[in-house]
């Protein structure tokens, strides 16, 4: 903590000593809504950005407000005797184009060039210095692994104010998400949109359940659970409606009723899954416990 | 001429068979290898109940506490294993869920016994009767499933043709199966005997039906009530139909099509309860905040009569924003009693309501007294010294065992990771760490 604070305090000095003497408007302000936990956007890319500036934040400029970003804004709260909430309000955003700079050109262009910096604005440093500080965390690790590669480069000019990560429910990764969603889309293609999340939940049920296998992956490709994982139209690409059940699902919404199992009454061949006590039909499946 | 004919005819033929052979080879190498997989995982299915059974043997010999938990725990791992085992062969379509419960419960309980001190508390009288009805049990199966074993390595049997078997629904005389419905038979009596109170976390003693205050709805009733809700037409074509009897409350699912937007619903049939419900429609680009969202969210939340309700997570999915709503009361949140909703971004239409959670947990829980016996400072000294601890409140979650307790929720900072440790209120145990983790990178575009 105590790092932090001096970092904070000299962030200040400087941001002072700048602001006497520069009054010149900042080249680009947030938009007006208000920015909360969870939010994604160019406002929150700004909003980290500003941050890391007078030294609050020292994660990745990703875009996403997540629970680095919103301790940064409640120190900076703290520190410039707001309400602390954690909320970025007008008050806050005034107070935080008032105290820092915000070149968003520059930011952007090193988004795009998929550059890791930990010290924007103040005094610069390449990013791998900062790296080797370490304790950064996971995101970091995974960011120096990358740095590696090429970047498509092209593809990030078209889309040059887009975030680098995204929003996942607690527990899931972007590809388990896709696993279900190919599920869900090979198995309830057609079907009513409440069929396929209930088919997503039932996948979820029986991750809950103690008889199933304990992954997303272990209970798709058990043999004989999904007929469309036996036969191969599993690997076809999923249409965006089939992801979006499963966020439904994954979000808590449970059109099956609890339901484990699930059947076609007109092409199921076991007698066994008509004695399991049913709860209800969506479309054209049956589901039951 | 006819010749030239002959020879291409011939040479055809000859390409045909290579062909056809090569193709046939090919087949077989794919079926035996599946078969192998099937093999394996029935094979180290036997060697682990073998193992467990010895493992249960051992330790009902057993009398220093110090040796029961790292056996105990052994026997978990192993009744894990075991059951990802079962996880690979093909019997999905075949009854052979009560010895995956089995299975599961050894697990349980040898986990639960395992983790608590058995030095203050020894292995009561009733917990060694148990031990000796799962050793009974499981050398059961494990003389079982040894015979299938005999049999299937004598006569050559193959996985293959269960598989087969099962998904043309003609068990007919097949050995491995009929063996394995022995097991069943052998682990339903296990399980249905009076051993229902040790395991309490079986998913049985959540399935009995919930009841409501209020009367009972007719279809017609309800048809009123939900073009009411959504300010529908009065001619849009509405489907109201029943659940069945698994259904753990009795409902209406309601659905209807308006065109462009495409509703399902679900009612209680006593009382009418809004449990969820979704909208579908082609959702625009985002052009309100999360915040405003959100706002939108807690108005009609409060309009259904949600009135102490907090919200304690919101994240934005692309094109529309998600809440979870928890109770709160005397400043405690009671995060099993949530209500999640969906908003789009593009208007602050609600797209979608559950509030399942919120109706079964606040209507079974009854009167619960949590005792208090430790201060918010007494809990954060409990925390590990090294998290920097950033906001305190008090709540109350469902733990481990899934018992409702009230604790003190910590959110804190170790390494620029954000932590939640919920410690107990009225013993100080640290029921649960959470690393919170909310956003991934995108791969394949940095």
């Amino acid at each position: 903590m105590g790092r932090l604070k001096l970092i904070t305090a000299i962030g200040i000095a400087v941001v002072f000593s700048i602001g006497l003497s520069n009054h010149a408007p900042p080249s680009q302000a947030f938009t007006e809504q208000v920015i909360q936990q969870g939010a994604v956007g160019e406002d929150v890319i700004e909003l980290q950005s500003r941050l890391q500036y007078i030294g609050f934040y020292n994660g990745k400029i990703d875009g996403v407000f997540g629970w680095g970003t919103y301790w940064a804004v409640r120190n900076f709260q703290n520190e410039f005797g707001l309400e602390v909430d954690g909320f970025v309000g007008q008050k806050t955003k005034d107070m935080l184009v008032k105290a820092s700079e915000y070149d968003q050109d520059w930011v952007q262009q090193q988004i795009e060039e998929g550059k890791e910096f930990t010290h924007y604005g103040g005094q610069k440093r390449p990013w791998s210095e900062a790296q080797q500080q370490g304790g950064q965390g996971q995101g970091q690790q995974e960011q120096q692994q990358d740095q590696g590669q090429d970047q498509p480069q092209e593809q990030a000019q078209e889309q040059p104010d887009e975030p680098t990560a995204t929003n996942v429910p607690k527990g899931f990764s972007q590809n388990d998400i896709q696993l279900m969603a190919q599920a869900v889309y090979s198995e309830a293609r057609g079907e009513p949109y409440s069929g396929q999340v209930a088919i997503a939940a039932v996948i979820l049920n029986r991750l809950d359940d103690s008889t199933f296998p304990d992954s997303i992956s272990g209970i798709v490709f058990e043999p004989l659970a999904f007929t469309a994982v036996a036969d191969g139209q599993f690997y076809m690409e999923p249409d965006e409606q089939a992801r979006e059940a499963v966020m439904d699902a994954i979000n808590g919404w449970d059109p099956s009723g609890g339901a484990t199992y699930y059947f076609n009454p007109d092409t199921a061949t076991s007698d066994w899954i008509w004695q399991r006590p049913q709860i209800k039909r969506i479309g054209k499946h049956v589901f039951c416990r | 001429m006819r010749w030239v004919l002959y020879i291409v005819l011939i040479v055809g033929l000859i390409s045909a068979i290579v062909y056809g052979y090569q193709e046939h080879q090919e087949k077989n190498a794919i079926l035996i290898q599946a078969e192998n997989n099937y093999q394996r995982a029935f094979h180290d299915l036997t060697y682990r109940i073998d193992l467990l059974n010895d493992k249960i043997s051992t330790v009902l010999a057993m009398n220093t506490p110090e040796n029961l938990s790292p056996e105990l725990t052994e026997i978990w791992k192993i009744s894990s294993e075991a059951q990802a085992d079962v996880g690979q062969l093909p019997l999905t379509l075949m009854p052979f869920n009560k010895t995956e419960e089995f299975l599961s419960n050894i697990g349980e309980f040898s986990y639960r016994v395992a983790i608590r001190g058995l030095d203050e508390e020894p292995l009561t009288e009733e917990e060694m009767d148990l031990l000796s009805q799962l050793h009974e049990s499981s050398n059961n199966i494990r003389k079982e499933l040894r015979t299938v074993q005999h049999e299937v390595l004598d006569k050559g049997l193959r996985w293959m043709d269960v598989e087969v078997a099962l998904a043309t629904n003609e068990p007919g005389d097949n050995t491995i199966i009929d063996g394995l419905k022995t097991i069943e038979d052998n682990s339903e009596e296990f399980n249905s005997t009076d051993n229902e109170g040790v395991f309490t976390l079986n998913s049985e003693s959540k399935s009995e039906e919930i009841k409501f205050e209020g009367k009972t709805y007719n279809e017609e009733e309800v048809q009123e009530f939900i073009t009411e809700q959504f300010e529908l037409d009065g001619n849009v074509d509405m489907n109201i139909t029943g659940t069945g009897d698994g259904a753990d409350i009795p409902m209406y699912n309601v659905s209807f099509d308006t065109g462009d937007l495409h509703g399902y619903a679900e009612l209680s049939q006593q009382g009418a309860n809004m449990i969820s419900y979704m909208l579908t429609r082609e959702v625009g680009e985002a052009q309100i905040s999360l915040n405003e969202a959100m706002i939108q969210a807690e108005e009609l939340l409060n309009g259904l009569g949600y009135d102490n309700i907090e919200m304690v997570e919101s994240s934005q999915y692309e094109k529309v924003g998600v809440f979870r709503f928890v109770r709160v009361e005397d400043d405690v949140y009671y995060y099993p009693d949530s209500l999640q909703v969906k908003v789009a971004l593009d208007n602050g239409d609600i797209m979608g309501l559950t509030a399942r959670d919120y109706i079964v947990n606040t209507t079974t829980r009854g009167e619960v007294d949590f005792s208090e016996n430790i201060t918010d400072e007494e809990a954060r000294d409990l925390v590990n010294p090294n998290i920097e601890i950033m906001e305190s409140r008090k709540a109350v979650i469902e733990n481990d065992l899934g018992e409702n307790v009230l604790c003190y929720e910590l959110v804190g900072v170790l390494n620029d990771q954000t932590y939640r440790v919920y410690i107990n209120a009225d013993d100080g145990f640290e029921e649960k760490v959470e690393k919170l983790k909310q956003s991934e990178q995108l791969y394949g575009i940095n």
